[in-house]
């Protein structure tokens, strides 16, 4: 297979659409082929959303604990981190890599206020869930981060976001609400942390406008001083 | 179940899991057990095998974590190429798998209603970009992607030649790129203030 051939492969690769010998070669020019990296890359962002496209279906309960003890089998060598204190300690360490690694400038190592933060999402506002869960709600996706505003009949609106990273200290997430022609207004502050953060907006959202939210000081603005961190059209 | 780590990012919890915690696998499961189950099960069909992927999937990120780079895509894509490429590795194996239906259906439940509205809104996102690809470009990513068949697999099939199976293959995800792209944060924020 000439090199020619080889560049062609890139979107196969990205499908998993390749025969063994196939991906060997391909894999061994990669190493190689700078453009091809580049193109895999913009390849694979596609090709990975394929995978949220299967219906729904829910493991047996029993696969967890099978994999992790095959998991613990794997590594009995290693004496896992049990005391409180020396975890967080570890787990601060690795978040701080994670920053360096990923950048995300908005991580916060303040593990003590995470876990606040963490049991608060858990005694999340009832009324954002149901409108969150409402079949009747128009759900919009949020850019920026992984996450959703749900708006009902009546343009109630709630926030749902994934994994968004805690403010740091001093500082609150702001959501705003703008509608074409006035000034953004505010409505609501939360924290972050936690897998989950639910919001309740503190004002309606109309047909046509944008919700948004921003880093501020803690206190509150009256108008957002920060680029936004996520924004959804609704 | 308390889920002590629920704060930490996806790719801290790898970092994590690169250096033995065994807490930081099991919040990667409890956040991408289920998407990697459906995953699987879609590809594979058949409720064992589809365990026996994810399962291999878990433990490979368990042995190869300290390898994952954060630079070329995040953690969840990576963790669920690991879930697809065991099941399409799996149901090349399976005679059988050419004659069974893809509209079996499967099970539901299981998790809490913002996790079920959250991975019913990602399912709808992507199944709306779909349906509006060209029905050949379509064809083809679903064939190969969930079918699990290989690009020569797929031209003997569509009775194509190999170099269309590839042009429609690339065209298609490079069109579905396009179609699942965030709008761009600078262009939302300014739309959204510039009429203030």
């Amino acid at each position: 297979m000439d090199t020619r051939d080889l560049h062609d492969l890139t979107a196969a690769y990205a499908l998993d659409a390749l025969g063994a010998d196939e991906t060997e070669a391909y894999e061994a020019h990669l190493a190689q082929c700078e453009r091809c990296r580049d193109e895999l890359t913009r390849l694979s962002e596609p090709a990975g959303a394929l995978a949220w496209g299967a219906a729904p279906a829910a493991p047996p309960a029993a696969l967890r604990g099978r994999i992790l003890a095959a998991a613990a089998a794997e590594r009995t060598n290693v004496v896992p981190l049990r005391r409180p204190w020396l975890f967080r300690a570890t787990a601060a360490a690795a978040a701080i890599a994670a920053c360096v690694a990923v950048g995300l400038g908005l991580w916060s190592a303040s593990l003590d206020r995470s876990l606040h933060a963490a049991r608060s999402a858990r005694a999340a506002d009832a009324r954002a869930v149901e409108i969150l869960a409402d079949p009747a709600s128009r759900r919009i996706p949020v850019a920026g981060v992984h996450g959703m505003v749900a708006v009902d009949a009546t343009g109630q609106a709630a926030l749902m976001l994934k994994h968004l990273p805690q403010a740091p200290a001093g500082k609150r997430y702001e959501a705003w609400v703008i509608t074409p022609g006035a000034a953004p207004r505010k409505a609501g502050m939360f924290d972050g942390g936690g897998s989950t953060t639910v919001v309740r907006l503190e004002r309606s959202v109309p047909k046509g406008s944008t919700v948004a939210a921003t880093m501020e000081r803690a206190g509150g603005v009256d108008a957002p001083t920060e680029a936004p961190v996520f924004t959804a059209q609704a | 179940m308390t889920r002590e780590l629920a704060h930490l990012s996806d790719e801290a919890l790898v970092l994590l899991a690169a250096r033995s915690e065994q807490s930081a696998l099991a919040e990667l499961y409890d956040r991408y057990g289920r998407p990697a189950y459906a995953l699987a099960l879609r590809v594979v069909r058949d409720e064992a095998l589809a365990e026996d992927a994810v399962q291999d999937a878990f433990l490979s990120l368990w042995r190869t974590a300290s390898r994952f780079v954060p630079a070329r895509g995040s953690a969840s894509t990576w963790i669920l190429t690991l879930v697809h490429r065991r099941s399409v590795d799996l149901v090349r194996r399976e005679e059988h798998r050419r004659t069974d239906s893809l509209e079996a259906a499967p099970e539901q439940g299981g998790g809490g209603a913002d996790e079920e509205a959250w991975l019913r809104l990602q399912r709808e996102r992507v199944q709306d970009a779909l349906t509006l690809l060209p029905d050949q470009q379509r064809e083809a990513l679903e064939l190969a992607y969930y079918g699990g068949f290989t690009q020569s697999e797929l031209a003997e099939r569509l009775g194509q030649p190999l170099g269309t199976i590839k042009s429609r293959m690339f065209s298609g995800l490079s069109r579905l790129r396009e179609l699942l792209g965030d709008p761009g944060l600078e262009t939302a924020w300014t739309h959204g203030t510039s009429t203030t």
